[in-house]
């Protein structure tokens, strides 16, 4: 099987019933999703499959063959962060960091497709997502900031 | 005999409808993937070993299709697609899970989901049941047609194809959520009359989504929503889990139904 994975092409030999968390972990090395519950229920694992959220920890690979999968190693460089990135920066949004990339990139694919997005449709479009150091008040804060923010 | 590992589980993955009812043939031994929700935990953790997979999502079978009041929705349509299906299906697929789990989840998933240990699952059942929606299958002795909860009572050993139903003249709907990042739907009760007559379907009332022929048999009698909500606990058999106990199940019901019976009465 054959992924892009943040612009590069990669051949996957884990087996077809890996779930895509998995394999970009374990197979390429690619840690920014986080395992965490493994049945879809915290958001941690989130990478975007053509430009959309999706759970990696709820995608058999074979379900992706031939998809492009962005992390969050392919939105940013330390000296070159995403909108998204830039606001959870500045306005302190990450903790313990375990949420934070799947927060990332799930707020990255609301603003996507939904570019004015206000207050309510934020909290509605990351309520998947669980912080257990209870940050959302910041992470709330810093999506609304990026929604401000030109791309 | 069940495989022991992931890796021993040969792949189908049909690119026409006709290919994959082919390939479900009688269904012994195929696990069928649809958007991979409910399967991919029990993969995760090792409870689930298939023999074989039938992975549906190039098969075809997604998609709305209407024709006049006549809507047909194939088995691998998105909930997220569902969101704007006619009501009181659309109020139903919004509530479930969060936009991330609904873009994945898929109408056959959520109907031949086997009950969940934790949490109900099924919130779409109520409403099929209420439009009087018919499910087209495919396995053993080839392909049927059949009302939608007599297949969620035994959707075993059966390729979920598509599901028809007539728009509404008007519908209700009500449910009680426990509150999490996202709601879950504890109970919901959803009414809709058809050219079929009033229909009432319950979801988190038993181990699948139910039919409250009391609540119609009394409202085709004469009783006022108020008398034949009382019926509802009759044709529920409510279960405890995560999310609520059945005596509560059983006590919130009538108020649902009522409500839902209200709401229909709105005129939608």
């Amino acid at each position: 099987m054959r992924l892009t994975v943040n612009g590069e092409q990669r051949d996957l030999h884990s087996p077809p019933l890996t779930s895509l968390l998995a394999a970009l972990r374990e197979e390429l090395d690619i840690t920014s999703p986080k395992a965490g519950c493994h049945q879809g229920g915290c958001g941690a694992c989130t990478v975007l499959v053509e430009g959309e959220a999706r759970r990696s920890c709820l995608l058999p690979l074979a379900a992706v063959d031939g998809a492009t999968i962005t992390t969050l190693e392919g939105l940013g460089a330390a000296d070159d962060l995403s909108p998204v990135q830039a606001a959870f920066d500045e306005h302190y949004a990450a903790q313990c960091g375990f949420c934070t990339s799947g927060f990332i990139m799930a707020a990255t694919a609301l603003i996507d497709r939904t570019p004015k997005a206000n207050r309510e449709e934020i909290l509605a479009g990351l309520s998947g997502h669980v912080c257990r150091c209870t940050g959302y008040i910041k992470i709330v804060s810093a999506v609304e900031a990026a929604v401000g923010s030109p791309a | 005999m069940a495989a022991t590992s992931l890796a021993e589980a040969q792949v189908i993955a049909p690119t026409s409808r006709a290919e994959a009812v082919d390939a479900f043939g009688d269904g012994s031994g195929v696990t069928v993937l649809g958007g991979g929700t409910i399967l991919m935990p029990e993969m995760n953790y090792g409870r689930l070993r298939p023999e074989r997979v039938l992975l549906l999502q190039n098969a075809g079978l997604s998609g709305i299709a209407r024709n006049g009041t006549a809507l047909t929705i194939g088995a691998m349509t998105t909930v997220a697609e569902l969101e704007q299906a006619p009501e009181p299906l659309g109020t139903a697929a919004r509530n479930v899970a969060d936009h991330e789990i609904r873009a994945q989840a898929t109408l056959g998933g959520n109907l031949c989901a086997p009950a969940g240990g934790a949490t109900p699952r099924g919130d779409l059942q109520a409403a099929l049941i209420a439009l009087g929606a018919q499910v087209k299958t495919a396995g053993k002795d080839g392909e049927r047609s059949e009302p939608i909860e007599d297949f969620v009572a035994a959707p075993d050993g059966r390729l979920l194809l598509e599901v028809e139903f007539e728009e509404p003249k008007s519908s209700g709907y009500a449910a009680a959520h426990r509150p999490h990042a996202h709601a879950y739907t504890i109970l919901a009760v959803c009414a809709a009359e058809t050219s079929a007559g009033l229909r009432v379907g319950l979801s988190g009332a038993g181990r699948n989504g139910l039919r409250a022929r009391s609540v119609e048999d009394a409202l085709a009698a004469g009783a006022s929503a108020a008398e034949a909500s009382q019926k509802a606990p009759d044709d529920a058999r409510a279960s405890d889990d995560a999310l609520a106990s059945a005596w509560y199940r059983q006590r919130l019901l009538p108020i649902l139904v009522q409500r839902a019976l209200d709401d229909l009465g709105g005129g939608k």
